[in-house]
């Protein structure tokens, strides 16, 4: 699993940070940080991440 | 428009009537819940589903298209069918039979509510050319056309669409006046005092506020006033209750929404506002129909026993896995989760280059407002606060409104 965050879209809502805290983290500047290919076992956890995403800015490729 | 094979035909499946955003989370969420049959969504629009926050803002201000807004789909619903550009006309729910409005029917062994809302319309006297409304993207890309530098906006409606509409058009050069019967913008989720600390944002980038009106007619038209666009039945402006005129070269109707239940007419069911559905969001009585959405009428156990609608952009998606799981084991003999449902509520709004983020019911909380961070008129955070005294809900409004609001969810979310 490969995540991709389009960070010309994200505009730091930080909705995957609740729904994924092992991937997705808001730095001390308060933007997004995340893990590009986290365990598999995440997956439904990244999924609701991109789910909630407010700008669908979070892709997921297998 | 029929997008793959309709499944329908071999045994039925799963209908799901709606193909916005909840008609594809249920149907993506029926397949994580288990449910292999076949899934048939019935929309009335043409488009695939797409994100609606962007109408308001960008797809008004420049050229943005479907793709740009459309949702990724899982890979788990490529064998979904998809029956675009047909709405839903009927349901028998005891024969288990929805009617399509070209007059096909689908038989169901389970179906999703999923057919949302539509806006409210005013019925002022009046051309009716010349107004819109802000739901579908046929709508935002026809109002786009009519946004220009120096043409004067009326909004009619001081909620989140009226705001945001507002606020993108002044940053087109238009001239916008904002006319709304409640005493200050987003009044119900906001209160008074942070109300009117966003009128004022408004005010101070030249947005005109008639609050307390009401619209009595529009002008133009047969009574006589000329209205330059060679164009009779075109509104000019607007006569408020107080018989003052607003001129106006485009108006737009941002005054609340109509849940499109019609379909479900002579069901027995309590179709005052929405859908009545039950802790695990299934429909009054019937235990193989479930509703999703802005439609669904449900209890929220975290702060009472009432059913409400909440038209929350994360309401579709929350409602749609809860919905999915109930009907997938419901349809295949599992033992279905009693767990109620109980979304933590959240909404935000983009308004000039304002964040404004909620966590919780703040419109619960209106025995007790407080200001928890900040000022009003610069970044803050405000508590909406139950009558038992009890936080129910937070709105940070300012730059830093993301990560503010962050801070108390926890809080917010740990009492269900």
């Amino acid at each position: 699993m490969r995540i991709i965050v389009d960070m010309d879209r994200c505009q730091d809502h930080g909705q995957c940070v609740f729904a994924a805290p092992e991937v997705f983290q808001i730095n001390p500047a308060g933007r997004l940080e995340y893990t590009a290919e986290p365990d598999d076992e995440l997956r439904e956890a990244v999924e609701e991440a991109a789910d909630v995403c407010p700008l669908q800015a979070i892709t997921i490729e297998d | 428009m029929i997008i793959g094979v309709d499944g329908a035909r071999d045994r039925p499946g799963v209908v799901v009537a709606g193909a916005a955003m909840g008609g594809l989370r249920a149907a993506e969420q029926l397949r994580a819940a288990g449910w292999t049959g076949p899934v048939t969504v019935v929309g009335d629009e043409r488009h695939m589903p797409y994100n609606r926050p962007p109408l308001s803002k960008e797809v008004l201000a420049g050229e943005v298209s479907h793709a740009a807004v459309a949702f990724r789909t899982r890979a788990s619903v490529a064998d979904v069918t998809w029956r675009l550009g047909t709405a839903v006309a009927a349901a028998d729910l005891t024969e288990r039979r929805v009617t399509l409005a070209d007059g096909s029917t689908l038989p169901y062994a389970g179906l999703v509510v999923a057919t949302g809302i539509r806006p409210r319309r005013l019925n002022c006297p009046g051309p009716r050319g010349g107004r819109h409304v802000v739901r579908t993207l046929d709508d935002a890309q026809a109002l786009r056309g009519e946004l220009r530098a120096g043409r004067r906006l009326v909004v009619i409606g001081a909620g989140f669409i009226g705001c945001e509409v507002a606020a993108t058009a002044r940053g087109l050069g238009m001239e916008v006046t904002i006319v709304a019967p409640e005493s200050e913008p987003m009044l119900r989720p906001l209160g008074e005092r942070l109300g009117a600390a966003l009128r004022r944002r408004h005010e101070a980038r030249g947005v005109t506020f008639r609050l307390g009106r009401t619209i009595d007619r529009f002008l133009g038209g047969a009574d006589g006033a000329g209205n330059g666009h060679g164009d009779d039945d075109r509104a000019t402006g607007v006569v408020l209750d107080d018989a003052s005129t607003v001129p106006a070269d485009v108006v737009v109707e941002a005054v609340g929404s109509v849940p499109n239940t019609e379909w479900l007419a002579g069901n027995g069911l309590d179709l005052s506002d929405g859908v009545v559905c039950d802790a695990l969001l299934r429909v009054e009585g019937r235990p193989d129909v479930v509703a999703v959405g802005d439609i669904a009428r449900f209890p929220n156990p975290r702060y009472d026993a009432v059913a409400r609608r909440v038209e929350h952009w994360s309401v579709p998606t929350d409602s749609a896995k809860r919905a999915a799981r109930t009907l997938a084991a419901q349809l295949t003999g599992g033992a279905v989760d009693e767990t109620p449902f109980a979304p933590l509520p959240t909404f935000w709004s983009d308004q000039y280059a304002e964040r404004l983020q909620s966590f919780g019911a703040p419109g619960l909380g209106a025995a007790d407002i407080r200001l928890l961070e900040g000022e009003l008129d610069a970044d803050c955070v405000v508590g909406y606060h139950h009558a038992d005294g009890r936080l129910v809900g937070i709105v940070a409004l300012g730059g830093g409104a993301a990560v503010a609001a962050a801070r108390y969810r926890g809080a917010l979310a740990a009492h269900a």
